[in-house]
């Protein structure tokens, strides 16, 4: 019984967990070639406008993600061609990322507020999705959180295990010197930041198909700049991003329990929990910094412009 | 195969790789203008040239880097087209860079991947670095991150990196200018038995001594044009840099000897951790600098000269006060300008960005130094006349040459920049100058007129710290020298007493100077001399 309760806060917090996780892989990639996006939170908006209006519309829930995370990637591209290709600021870019992607998924969803749909369907075999103490956590979820837990496998192989990783990071870290050696800086980067806005407009195709399944203006919550503060908290590796969006998620299902087991702290003060938790993370790993070398890619949020 | 290929003979008529007609401009700046350059097999071929000559720009064009306007390049007579690196590396040409092109959060065997053909594996890989370090006698470890190896190490990724590719045309930048003496005899070997298995080699250097230590064939440019070809075998260092300069330069005349002052900048046990990731920190500095002489601190770029500099010029603040006294003054924990209105002078390593603001003119950057001690603003407000006639004063007296009555900093040549930033130290009669690289990357004429003017002024009565890298520089200019190394500076040797090698071989820590248990005692007492 008790194990069955533990298992319930493990799925809850899984499921609180997955939209930070895929948002923030997905800008760990970007900035790992450089590139700081800023506009994570106006891409996940958007995803999530554009996600459920196209879920609605072909009544597919996977239509949707789909639609998801290509309004994503089509913003990203915007930025993209903005920050890599013509070398404008990449704070300033990305800001104004932030403040479009909310605007134009406002406009999107208009027609889709207060409308409802069933949530993304959990995975069930008959027989292992019982099982008692792991059924629900292993083989009971949404196609979502499969996909994120891939990604953090995916992402980790390939920055460390494949060619084209290793020219991403080296590309990261001295932008001068790989042009000199003749690897494709702007290629690379403009190919990290489309991966980085597919998987922004992914994380929020699932707040508004699976999470809380529902389209509601500005919905992600500042999501998207937490996604980027866990980059930083795993300090751009991706199975220290699990654990970093694992640990949000437990502060949000947390203060959900705390309210409403009625502790005589105001909502607000609870609601802010988990953006305190992540303060504190940054700041205790600011303070065990190695020896040596940076954490941070080298040349993150430097532009580039080769003369030529 | 490349390596045991037979080598065409030396002279034989079609050169292993030529440039012919090469123009490239940028806008409306030529860089080269109309340059042949032939390059035999199994030689070594020195390229000479001031900064802006256009030598940077010609070996970019070779490696792929850069596209000419003009002109063509031939691979055994026939003309290819090197449209990026990967083409030039195809057909054999390597390139050694002078400012590494290594990425320092890698690893040794990463940053060597990253050319290496997919299908190589990193096991495979480790083990050619391995071979080709033992055939050459360059040893690395493959799993180490770049950022904790020193120059002459990361220096042995470029060229192992080089070597993996079986290049049969090596050409290296500047290659000994951040290598101690003893790491550049190790390198001359290394490229002595290249040059043996028949490749060709393109050294680009203005270090004369090198040059004709190493090198069969020189191909001189002067303003983006070929001006000679020599021997430099047969050439002397004098008269290659007649050669390269277009003018005979003036010998630095030094100073006549005379009594030191009183001690005017006195560096007391100074230790600070150090400022960042990549920083040094400073341990147990001690040095005094009397009127009247040079004293000079050698050393490999990164050993703590930044940190040195922000100390003394009060960037970064010293634990005490009196570890830091300008004349007399405790100034530790004294700010710039505070410093400065003790007739202090300090002149930064970087001339864009640290010296001077690029975007700004000249008499606004002579307002960035000057404010607090040159009447250049009354009650908070710009004295712009002011301002524009101390920047002409220096532009008269350092014979600063530029574009336009009062141009930006940064559309200056180094060597003009660097001739206007001493300038505006120097005609402020500074008591302590304290100089940064005074001569980095500025041509010889206008070295020589910068070291003159330290010279003069130390003449006048005024105490002078130089950190240089340059060995020739301080030997030139100093009276003493001292070697920092890790943070830790040796004891200031009296330049006639000491040598290249041994100043060299502290600088590699690999010696430790002795300092004369007499000596020692006297340093302490110098204040009473005066």
């Amino acid at each position: 019984m008790t194990l069955d309760i533990a298992q319930m806060i493990v799925v809850t917090i899984l499921a609180a967990a997955t939209p930070l996780m895929i948002a923030a892989l997905g800008e760990l990639v970007v900035e790992r070639s450089g590139v700081l996006n800023l506009g994570v939170e106006g891409m996940m908006v958007l995803g999530a406008a554009a996600g459920f209006a196209v879920a609605v519309e072909t009544g597919s829930t996977l239509i949707g993600a789909m639609a998801g995370a290509g309004t994503g990637l089509a913003l990203s591209a915007l930025f993209g061609i903005l920050t890599v290709g013509l070398a404008a600021n990449q704070v300033a870019s990305g800001l104004a990322m932030t403040i479009l992607g909310l605007g134009l998924s406002g406009l999107v969803g208009a027609g889709y507020v207060g409308l409802k749909r069933e949530p993304a369907p959990h995975l069930y075999i008959p027989g292992l999705t019982d099982l008692p103490g792991i059924g629900r956590l292993v083989f009971g979820q949404d196609g979502f959180v499969y996909a994120g837990l891939a990604l953090v496998a995916g992402v980790s192989w390939f920055l460390w295990r494949t060619r084209a990783g290793l020219i991403l990071r080296a590309i990261g870290d001295d932008h001068t010197a790989t042009h000199a050696l003749g690897l494709k800086v702007r290629k690379v980067r403009f190919l990290a930041v489309l991966f980085g806005g597919a998987c922004a407009g992914l994380a929020g195709a699932y707040l508004s198909l699976a999470y809380t399944p529902f389209w509601a203006p500005a919905m992600t919550a500042g999501r998207g700049w937490i996604a980027l503060a866990l980059v930083v908290f795993a300090s751009w590796r991706p199975l220290r991003v699990l654990a970093g969006a694992m640990l949000f998620g437990g502060a949000t299902v947390l203060q959900l329990h705390a309210q409403a087991a009625g502790l005589g702290l105001p909502g607000q003060a609870l609601s802010a929990l988990p953006y305190l938790a992540t303060i504190l993370a940054l700041v205790l790993l600011s303070l065990g910094r190695r020896q040596g070398g940076s954490l941070a890619p080298a040349a993150l949020g430097r532009v580039f412009t080769p003369h030529r | 195969m490349e390596a045991k290929a037979p080598v065409p003979g030396r002279d034989g008529p079609v050169p292993l790789f030529a440039a012919y007609g090469i123009v490239k401009r940028f806008g409306s700046f030529t860089a080269n203008d109309g340059i042949d350059l032939e390059i035999r097999a199994g030689e070594i071929h020195a390229l000479l040239g001031e900064n802006g000559a256009g030598k940077s720009t010609l070996m970019k064009i070779l490696y792929g880097l850069l596209e000419p306007t003009e002109g063509v390049v031939t691979h055994r007579g026939d003309v290819v087209r090197l449209a990026n690196p990967e083409a030039a590396r195809a057909l054999g040409i390597g390139m050694v860079f002078q400012h590494f092109s290594l990425c320092e959060n890698l690893t040794v065997a990463e940053n060597i991947a990253l050319v290496m053909p997919r299908s190589l594996g990193p096991k495979a890989l480790k083990q050619k670095i391995a071979g080709v370090g033992a055939a050459y006698g360059l040893k690395l470890d493959p799993d180490r991150p770049v950022w904790s190896l020193s120059a002459g190490e990361r220096q042995r990724i470029e060229i192992i990196r080089c070597l993996l590719q079986e290049p049969r045309l090596i050409i290296l930048d500047e290659p000994t200018s951040v290598l101690t003496p003893s790491e550049a005899d190790g390198l001359f070997v290394v490229l002595e038995r290249l040059r043996d298995e028949g490749r060709a080699l393109l050294y680009i250097s203005h270090r004369l001594d090198e040059v004709r230590r190493l090198c069969s064939r020189a191909t001189i440019l002067r303003g983006g044009k070929v001006v000679g070809a020599c021997d430099p075998r047969q050439e002397s260092a004098r008269s290659l840099a007649a050669m390269m300069v277009g003018a005979q330069i003036g010998e630095v005349k030094p100073a006549s000897k005379k009594a030191l002052g009183r001690e005017r900048l006195v560096i007391d046990h100074l230790a600070l951790p150090a400022p960042g990731l990549h920083g040094t920190a400073l341990r147990d500095v001690s040095l005094t600098v009397s009127g009247g002489e040079i004293v000079a601190i050698a050393g490999i770029a990164g050993n703590g000269q930044a940190e040195l500099f922000d100390a003394l010029s009060g960037e970064a603040l010293a634990p005490k006060p009196g570890m830091i006294r300008i004349d007399g003054t405790a100034a530790g924990r004294l700010g710039i300008n505070a410093r400065r209105r003790l007739r202090a002078g300090f002149v930064p390593e970087e001339r864009n960005g640290h010296a001077a603001a690029p975007s700004l003119s000249l008499s606004d950057n002579a307002v960035l130094s000057r404010h607090a001690t040159g009447g250049l603003s009354r009650l908070g407000i710009l004295r712009v006349a002011a301002a524009k006639a101390l920047a002409q004063a220096v532009i008269g007296a350092f014979d600063v040459r530029k574009a336009g009555p009062d141009p930006a900093a940064g559309t200056l040549s180094g060597g003009n920049l660097q001739k206007f930033l001493v300038g505006r130290e120097i005609l402020a009669e500074p008591g302590v100058l304290v100089v940064n690289q005074p001569t980095w990357g500025v041509d010889a004429l206008a070295a020589a007129h910068i070291r003159q003017a330290l010279i003069d002024l130390a003449a006048r009565g005024a105490a002078i710290l130089v950190i240089s890298q340059d060995l020739d520089e301080v030997f030139e200019i100093a009276g003493r020298i001292a070697v920092l190394n890790h943070g830790a500076l040796s004891w200031a040797m009296p330049a006639c007493e000491t040598s290249r090698e041994a100043v060299g071989l502290l600088m590699g820590g690999e010696a430790a100077a002795e300092e004369p248990p007499l000596r020692q005692a006297r340093t302490g007492t110098l204040a009473h001399a005066r």
